[in-house]
């Protein structure tokens, strides 16, 4: 079993996702995804393990060998990567229960399970896969889930939101698409190890160039990096909770999974950066994007949306690593990839607890909850701190490393930028805490969140904290993924 | 081998949760364990962890190290017996938590496990500002929480930029040579409250609740003393800094009435004592800061225990309505006038054994002015706080306050800690032998005793002439804080409507042109907004182009 790890994370939800659509009630379908995705965590973790003692590991589908056959190609960042999609995946499932059943309602509790299990095959399908084109079905499969999600938020304007994502996602997706048929023609290869072999011969030519551009701006338009992250903030706060979180903790991570996969494997550092202006582009939108995103944040009276924003703002930080081209800035970009996802995965999951309570998420619905939801209200500084920073939290050791990315580079004033947009985090997430420590609260009757919601939201918090002290296996994971991708990824 | 922090960690996290009955026990009890632990642990690097890609020293021990973690853990002591029957839960658990990150601090091994208690230790100090629970705490414990941050991410560069060109985290002596160090540098003083942020102290202490005020006294000043002696002894700049503080903490002291925002000055102005004792940075010098630091916390919290009682048993803080008390609490009337004698370093106390020895250790130096303003400064805190203090509230017109001594425990901590003063002042060779360097030092000296005793008669004949003008004094007094709470206020709101405009303007005119308005973008973001109509597909369709060409033409360009 331990040979077939790599397919058995995909397989094990693609398998269960058409049996829980089949299923009644909310109840069994319900246990069985929430089986699988521990399951699917379960083969993960073993494979990380796979990984950290073999350095890649090669999975070809139906024993056709490369370049014919589909490959799966795990190194050190895609291992990380699978690990932080199961684990929010085993984390929000048991969530999802009661909260599914307040917002999305029983009867159409199994199709939402289903979905939500797609769209962690999808997601994992996308980071496991050594194709190209494969990464292209997968994304489908996880965006369409994705849309059919959205929609079954509560408000209507999930609606315009779902399908507006709709748009823009299909929009990325054929760019992506355009991109890869354009090297499909050059090269006749699809699969990324081969694709890295022949490029570096014919890197000249226009087309492969222009496969470049439209590669990289469809993976941004997914990751919604400024300014094509429009169709973020809509997407994210009229999801239902459990959704918003998965989404808020995986989806564009996945999508920045790519970028990094298609810059430093594919295309090779001294492509992109020495050949194509990918920095140049890349860290003027990044700056402005953490600055105008923070700074949206701050006025925002839905803390929801608020919190869509400041992803958007983070997602800045992490495509900031990316662009400096160096180790050091890799590191802090995939170690921001899981810390964010523990930040924010946490933090939404608290809104869906002060949802489940109060009916909404608006500050309003946030005052005086030190009183009387104050387990909630805990989890919500702490991991508040975590998005802002602070020492012994995830937040820290992620920003600790950009700032001596940075530094390393002498790039004093992109330090500075950083440091503001610390600032800023401050005052949207000490805003929230100064309402819920001082305010009046609306309703001294409301008692605090059932167990079935405050339980995960807690195994997430600690995870903040412990990934916050013992960065052992995080960085050195972070640190063996750079240096990998640095020599070429899941090219030997 | 764990680090001695973690047991009044543990204390604070199990106070919220255990019975009500186990409340005091803990908070008395684990500072006890902790000062155990301290007398028990070997000298040099004990314990480090793999932390980021480093090996951190959680625990190293030195002699400096030894004797601040043993008046922090002692302090979380005393204080915890006199807080337990009057403060919040919240309260409690934030103070032994916040006096464990300053143990932890003591015994940091490098910079990095440094800011690491550090920023644990300010982060629980918010929470005891804001513990006050009035509306003045929470505007307070805002200010508060914004200056130390900043000063912990100033700290945080400079850490990290000492890091990146040096590679290595030790803490040892720093030349100021560059940005980094200068940022290290910057980042301590701010927390000990130097200038020009010294209000921030003024500005919180006061806020928090009586009991709150105690704590706050003792440790984010003091470990910022300890990480300057480590890192920065010696330098020149630190005199003149410190000399400022003293000059400051005095006139303010004396401009102002609220008795607990005077004896925060107080704090200000004996720690510009220390500062300029580790600019002068000697051996003598040294043992002089650690001396006084250590009897200053003794004394400072002692002032401040009799204060809040005065405050709780009178609900009066003005020190007009104040005087006469010694008839009706006398054993505060007796604590609180040691404590003020020790910090006019009066002969056979604490403070005197301690604080001779940083103006004798000016006398032997180059130049010499530092001494006479040392000489003079100590004159100065007899005026404000043996005198103006002591003296108005204890004695002076009686006011006919009813009111009574306060509860056991709140006397028996102000006696332990006066005890303590008269203790270390009359034997001085008791804890001398603990200090870091061996200078034979004799503080009852004939010359000493003189020109002491001399000092304190001449700030004693000024306050008696101009104590009912002392007494009257009622003007309104301007901080520097009124800078940076209002004009920094306003420049930080500037700055983000700024950016808001900005945003905006980015967000409708640039990356939605189809739409003209400004106020627009603000009836978009609101969740009432006409989003139908604002749907952005469009222009963001356009911006993918843009992205698109960019890149295309871009490839060309380079």
């Amino acid at each position: 079993m331990l040979m077939h790890l790599p397919v058995l994370v995909v397989l094990a939800p693609l398998l269960g996702a058409p049996v829980v659509a089949l299923m009644r009630g909310s109840t069994w379908p319900w246990v069985l995804s929430t089986l699988l995705s521990w399951f699917s965590l379960l083969c993960a973790v073993l494979l990380l393990v796979q990984v950290q003692s073999q350095g890649l590991v090669i999975y070809t589908m139906g024993g056709w060998e490369a370049p014919w056959g589909i490959e799966y190609r795990i190194d050190f960042a895609n291992a990380l990567l699978l690990v932080l999609i199961t684990g929010l995946a085993s984390v929000v499932l048991p969530y999802a229960r009661l909260s599914v059943e307040q917002e999305v309602g029983t009867e159409r509790a199994p199709m939402f399970y289903a979905a939500l299990l797609l769209l962690t095959l999808g997601l994992c399908g996308i980071t496991a896969t050594g194709d190209a084109f494969n990464i292209f079905v997968f994304l489908e499969i996880s965006s369409l889930a994705t849309y059919t999600l959205i929609a079954m938020g509560r408000d209507r304007r999930a609606l315009t939101a779902s399908f507006s994502y709709l748009i823009m996602g299909t929009i990325g997706a054929t760019f992506y698409l355009i991109g890869i048929g354009f090297l499909y023609v050059m090269t006749g290869t699809l699969n990324l190890a081969d694709l890295a072999g022949r490029l570096p011969a014919i890197n000249e030519s226009s087309t492969v160039r222009t496969a470049f551009a439209f590669i990289v701006t469809g993976i941004c338009l997914k990751l919604a990096l400024f300014p094509l992250h429009l169709w973020l903030p809509n997407a994210y706060t009229y999801s239902p909770s459990a959704v918003t979180a998965l989404l808020g903790a995986t989806a564009t991570k996945v999508a920045v999974y790519v970028l990094v996969r298609f810059v430093f494997t594919v295309f090779g550092i001294d492509f992109s950066f020495g050949m194509e202006p990918l920095a140049e582009v890349l860290i003027p939108l990044a700056v402005i994007g953490l600055l105008s995103a923070s700074t949206v944040s701050i006025t925002q009276p839905n803390i929801k949306r608020m919190l869509a924003y400041s992803s958007v703002a983070q997602i800045g930080y992490i495509v900031l690593g990316i662009a400096m081209g160096t180790a050091m800035g890799l590191t802090a970009a995939l170690l921001h990839v899981f810390n964010h996802g523990l930040i924010k995965g946490a933090l939404f999951m608290v809104l869906g607890a002060v949802m489940y309570r109060m009916g909404g998420t608006s500050l309003s619905d946030m005052q005086g909850l030190a009183k009387t939801m104050p387990l909630t209200f805990w989890a919500f500084v702490i991991g508040g701190l975590s998005l802002i920073g602070v020492p012994l939290t995830v937040g820290f050791v992620s920003k600790w490393h950009l700032i001596l990315a940075a530094i390393e580079l002498g790039w004093w004033p992109i330090v500075i930028a950083i440091l503001v947009g610390s600032m800023l985090a401050v005052v949207y997430v000490g805003r929230v805490i100064e309402a819920g420590f001082f305010g009046e609260a609306k309703d001294p009757t409301r008692r605090e969140a059932p167990a079935g919601l405050l339980i995960p939201v807690w195994i997430l918090i600690f995870a903040n904290i412990y990934f916050g002290i013992d960065t052992r296996l995080t960085v050195d994971i972070a640190e063996a993924a750079a240096a990998q991708l640095m020599a070429g990824g899941i090219v030997r | 081998m764990f680090p001695p922090a973690l047991i009044m960690i543990v204390g604070a996290m199990l106070i919220p949760v255990a019975p009500v009955r186990l409340r005091p026990a803990l908070l008395i009890l684990t500072p006890l364990l902790t000062l155990l632990m301290i007398w028990n642990l070997g000298d040099g690097l004990l314990l480090t962890a793999p932390f980021l890609n480093y090996e951190i020293a959680l625990v190293e021990t030195s002699d400096v190290r030894r004797l601040f973690a043993t008046i922090f853990a002692l302090m979380a002591m005393v204080s915890g017996l006199y807080m337990f029957r009057h403060a919040r839960v919240v309260e409690m658990s934030a103070s032994l938590a916040y006096a464990a990150g300053a143990v932890g601090v003591s015994f940091a091994g490098d910079l990095l496990s440094l800011y690491l208690f550090w920023e644990f230790m300010v982060l629980f100090s918010i929470i005891v500002v804001w513990s006050g629970g009035t509306e003045q705490a929470r505007g307070a414990g805002i200010r508060y929480a914004i200056m130390l941050l900043i000063g912990g991410i100033i700290l945080k560069i400079g850490i990290e930029g000492v890091y990146a060109q040096t590679g290595s985290h030790d803490i040892q002596a720093l030349a100021l040579d560059s940005v980094a160090t200068w940022m290290l540098l910057v980042g301590v003083l701010i927390h000990a409250a130097a200038p020009p942020v010294s209000a921030w102290l003024a500005d919180a202490n006061p806020s928090a609740s009586p009991t709150g005020s105690v704590i706050l006294s003792a440790f984010t000043t003091k470990t910022a003393v300890l990480a300057l002696i480590m890192l920065f002894p010696g330098q020149q700049v630190l005199v003149w800094i410190g000399m400022y503080m003293i000059v400051y903490g005095i006139i303010y002291a004396l401009l102002e009435n609220d008795i607990r925002r005077m004896l925060a000055y107080a704090i200000v102005n004996q720690v510009g004592f220390m500062v300029v004792g580790v600019g002068i940075g000697t051996e003598l010098a040294i043992n002089g800061v650690v001396a006084f630091a250590f009897a200053h916390i003794i004394f400072q919290a002692l002032l401040l225990m009799s204060a809040g009682v005065v405050v709780i048993q009178t609900g009066k803080r003005n020190l007009r309505d104040l005087g006469g008390l010694y008839r009706s609490m006398p054993v505060t009337a007796i604590c609180g006038t040691i404590g003020a004698l020790a910090m006019s370093a009066f002969p056979l106390t604490s403070g005197f054994v301690s604080g001779v020895m940083i103006t004798e250790s000016a006398a032997s130096g180059e130049p010499a002015w530092p001494r006479y303003g040392l000489l003079a400064g100590m004159a100065g805190v007899f005026l404000f706080v043996g005198l103006k203090f002591a003296w108005l509230v204890f004695f002076g017109k009686d006011e006919g306050l009813q009111a009574k001594d306060p509860a056991w425990n709140m006397q028996a901590a102000m006696i332990i800690f006066a005890a303590a003063c008269v203790l270390l002042g009359i034997s001085p060779g008791l804890w001398y032998q603990f200090l870091p360097y061996e200078v034979p030092y004799a503080s009852y000296t004939v010359s000493h005793l003189l020109t002491q005793l001399v000092m304190l008669l001449l700030a004693g004949a000024v306050f008696f002439v101009c104590m009912s003008w002392l007494r009257r004094l009622s003007i309104r007094v301007i901080d520097t804080d009124f800078i940076y709470r209002r004009a920094g206020v306003q420049m930080w709101r500037s700055f983000v409507r700024l950016l808001v405009i900005l945003s905006g303007v980015l967000h409708t005119r640039v990356l939605d042109p189809g739409k003209r308005l400004p106020q627009l973008w603000i009836r978009y973001h609101g969740p009432e907004g006409p989003l139908a109509r604002t749907w952005p597909t469009g222009s963001m369709l356009l911006w993918v182009a843009v992205m698109l060409v960019v890149i295309l033409i871009g490839a060309r360009l380079l």
